[in-house]
């Protein structure tokens, strides 16, 4: 989970790394009163998730307190690429003699943390390793051995930095590695790094991204930065839709049916497991179809669970079929999903073998599952069919262009 | 052969009173010629069986027990516990782990691993289901119940090697029905950072002189295939490769993740287009439709074994 940079900076400061001194508010009158607090030029910055907020004017400077309530008011009320702000930073302008980079991330490859550096900062770190390579240093550290701070050190020396500001960044340097292992966090950057007409440094953006399966050990912070257990702060907002599908997926603990995506179109899928669901829903699409969504099943649901997805997806304006199709199960039983998608076709008064265009998930207790697909003449195929013919059928029923 | 486990491999389960454990445990001594599952371990509940399989409170009881060192382990506890069940293991003398925990942050995976890497133990997973010998030994839930994965997985000539663990039983299905068996099928797991990536599995592929090809299934996120695509190249493997690339839909939603925890795009690299060109490069070929992949490997062996008959 990503956070916003007025708590990126936050969690930058408790680890002892410097920042300015500024502010975060939703209201332009206390932006007025940070500004004048701070008693200088200000930035005022928008506080959203996603890129580009200089470029979409999300970003102002103000000579005095009332141009900053000023920038403040427009910024509030300015979407940035769909996402309104959650509130302003309002920053001293800084004097600024250089920008430098420091970052942390995972290499997935090397299975260890990264740490990144380099005396050019300020823009995007991936455009200054592609056109100044020699100025980028990165450095490997150890997950079970202690952090220690030559490891630093030398990251920030390879980069040809020397004197004192060698020795100013290497405990920020250092601190921002313990704060990214600390924290489970997935990126940990200050850019930019400034160092100031003094010679100190001070940190004038940060980010930072947790990862979501170690939030529960994070409480206590997260409960500081006012980050509520229900914020996931995905790519996009949840829809009523998949909130919904969510509701599903909690009404008990057996197995899995959820992970629900709203998509717009006219075939709703009833698919798993995980690897299964991304094979269908390429081969939907590859074949013309129109899918109404995204979801997974797994681990053997139980009926009212199986019952309740198909629900929903049947219920979705639009859809006019399902198709209700994994790969080969071996947990999850066949027949209970069979009985839960026909069950919601009976409660909704629909005929199943009219609504279900194809049900293929051949494994465990097939055998009984297709039992009772045959009673209700609803067509199912068995592993000799593959994936992406049982894709082909359930398009071809419904019509490919149709939408 | 095989690679990594044969059916004189021993290995315990730990958490092996939960209940998906239970009928891992199961699975496992009814399949092929019946693992030697030599002990389980859940804290306090010593003295107990799991379908005849003696429970211990530590793993170090169960070496004792045993009288010998012991392979391998697969860990079911909850991911808050996992870390340690690992250590555990690995301290103990146990050189193969597959972690079936799914959602265990990344920075305790991380710990294990390199942990594992220090000892000279391997970790398969976590979020996996384990390794599959067809006819001889499966270790973990891969293939179901004996019966299911009997259905599926035959012996033969393939290595697979899948991030999904369900399509790694779709995948070898589709091998099977066209004459195709698989010399070993191992299910990797789907999140960031993982024991063993294809291209950490490929050197022993690579041995085991059974395994004439590799299938693997693969999706967007990470670099592990361009890894896969630069161990090829640098090792000159004798292996043809052909994969499957599900997730195609994602690259044009960054952000999102869908699958498994793994699959998040978060740079052009990670992307389905950019991995599928990468393989390329590898004269890896990247199958459009599963069904096609018997046919494209089965001809890459056979290219390859015309080509050495010339030689």
């Amino acid at each position: 989970m990503r956070f916003f940079e007025y708590e990126a900076r936050e969690i930058v400061k408790r680890a002892g790394i410097p920042v300015t001194d500024y502010g975060f508010t939703t209201d332009p009158a206390e932006a007025r009163a940070i500004a004048e607090r701070i008693g200088g030029p200000t930035v005022i910055k928008s506080q959203v998730l996603t890129g580009g907020r200089m470029k979409a004017g999300g970003v102002k400077f103000a000579d005095t307190p009332a141009e900053a309530e000023a920038h403040a008011r427009a910024i509030l009320a300015l979407e940035i690429n769909g996402h309104m702000p959650r509130g302003v930073l309002v920053d001293p302008k800084a004097e600024v003699e250089q920008e430098y980079y420091a970052g942390v991330v995972w290499d997935g490859i090397r299975k260890q943390p990264v740490m990144i550096f380099s005396p050019v900062g300020g823009i995007d770190i991936e455009q200054v390793a592609a056109e100044q390579p020699d100025k980028v240093g990165r450095r490997h550290f150890s997950n079970i051995l202690p952090f220690s701070e030559f490891q630093a050190k030398e990251v920030i020396a390879s980069t040809g930095v020397t004197g004192s500001a060698l020795n100013k960044l290497v405990p920020i340097v250092t601190r921002l590695a313990k704060l990214f292992t600390a924290n489970d966090m997935i990126l940990a950057e200050i850019n930019p790094l400034g160092r100031l007409a003094d010679g100190s440094f001070v940190a004038l953006d940060a980010h930072m991204d947790i990862e979501n399966e170690a939030r529960g050990r994070h409480k206590p912070l997260l409960a500081d930065l006012g980050v509520g257990d229900e914020e996931t702060r995905q790519a996009r907002e949840a829809t009523p839709f998949e909130l919904a599908g969510e509701e599903v997926d909690a009404t008990d603990h057996r197995g899995v049916a959820g992970n629900v995506t709203e998509f717009d179109g006219n075939l709703g899928l009833v698919i798993g497991a995980g690897g299964g669901s991304l094979t269908l829903f390429d081969a939907v699409r590859a074949h013309g179809g129109h899918p109404a969504n995204y979801c997974e099943i797994g681990g053997n649901p139980s009926v009212a669970k199986a019952c309740g997805l198909a629900k929903l997806v049947l219920q979705k304006p639009g859809v006019d079929k399902i198709a209700v199709m994994m790969s080969i199960v071996s947990n999850t039983r066949v027949d209970i999903v069979a009985r839960g998608v026909i069950k919601a076709c009976l409660e909704l008064g629909y005929d199943p073998a009219e609504k279900i265009a194809i049900f293929r998930i051949p494994g465990a207790w097939e055998e009984e599952g297709f039992k009772i697909l045959e009673q209700y003449h609803v067509e199912y195929a068995d592993r000799s069919v593959s994936l992406n013919e049982a894709a082909r059928r359930a398009v071809e029923k419904i019509g490919a262009d149709a939408s | 052969m095989s690679i990594l486990i044969d059916s004189d491999t021993t290995f315990i389960v730990q958490g092996i009173t939960g209940r998906e454990a239970v009928n891992l445990t199961r699975e496992c001594l009814d399949y092929g010629a019946g693992a030697k599952v030599v002990g389980g371990v859940t804290p306090g509940r010593l003295g107990r069986d799991v379908h005849g399989v003696p429970v211990f409170d530590t793993v170090a009881q169960a070496v004792a027990h045993h009288g010998a060192p012991i392979d391998g382990s697969v860990v079911t506890v909850p991911p808050a516990f996992t870390k340690d069940a690992v250590f555990e293991a690995i301290e103990n003398g146990v050189k193969l782990i597959v972690i079936v925990t799914e959602r265990i942050p990344r920075r305790d995976v991380a710990e294990m691993v390199e942990l594992a890497t220090l000892r000279g133990a391997r970790i398969i997973g976590p979020n996996c289901l384990g390794i599959i010998v067809p006819d001889v030994i499966k270790m973990g839930g891969i293939g179901g119940p004996a019966k299911n994965a009997a259905q599926a997985y035959t012996p033969g000539p393939i290595g697979v090697i899948s991030r999904s663990g369900g399509m790694t039983t779709e995948m070898s299905s589709t091998l099977s029905a066209a004459g195709l068996g698989q010399s070993t099928a191992v299910s990797i797991g789907g999140d960031a950072i993982i024991g063993s990536s294809y291209a950490e599995l490929m050197g022993l592929f690579e041995a085991d002189e059974q395994t004439q090809g590799i299938v693997i299934y693969t999706e967007p996120g990470g670099r592990m295939e361009a890894e896969l695509a630069r161990w090829v190249t640098d090792n000159n493997s004798r292996l043809p490769i052909v994969a499957f690339m599900a997730g195609r839909f994602m690259d044009e939603m960054p952000g999102m993740s869908f699958g498994h925890a793994g699959t998040i795009v978060e740079g052009k690299e990670d992307t389905a287009s950019e991995k599928i060109a990468r393989l390329a490069q590898a004269h890896i070929t990247v199958a459009e439709r599963i069904e096609d992949i018997p046919a494209i490997i089965g001809d890459k062996i056979a290219a390859r074994q015309s080509a050495g008959a010339n030689a």
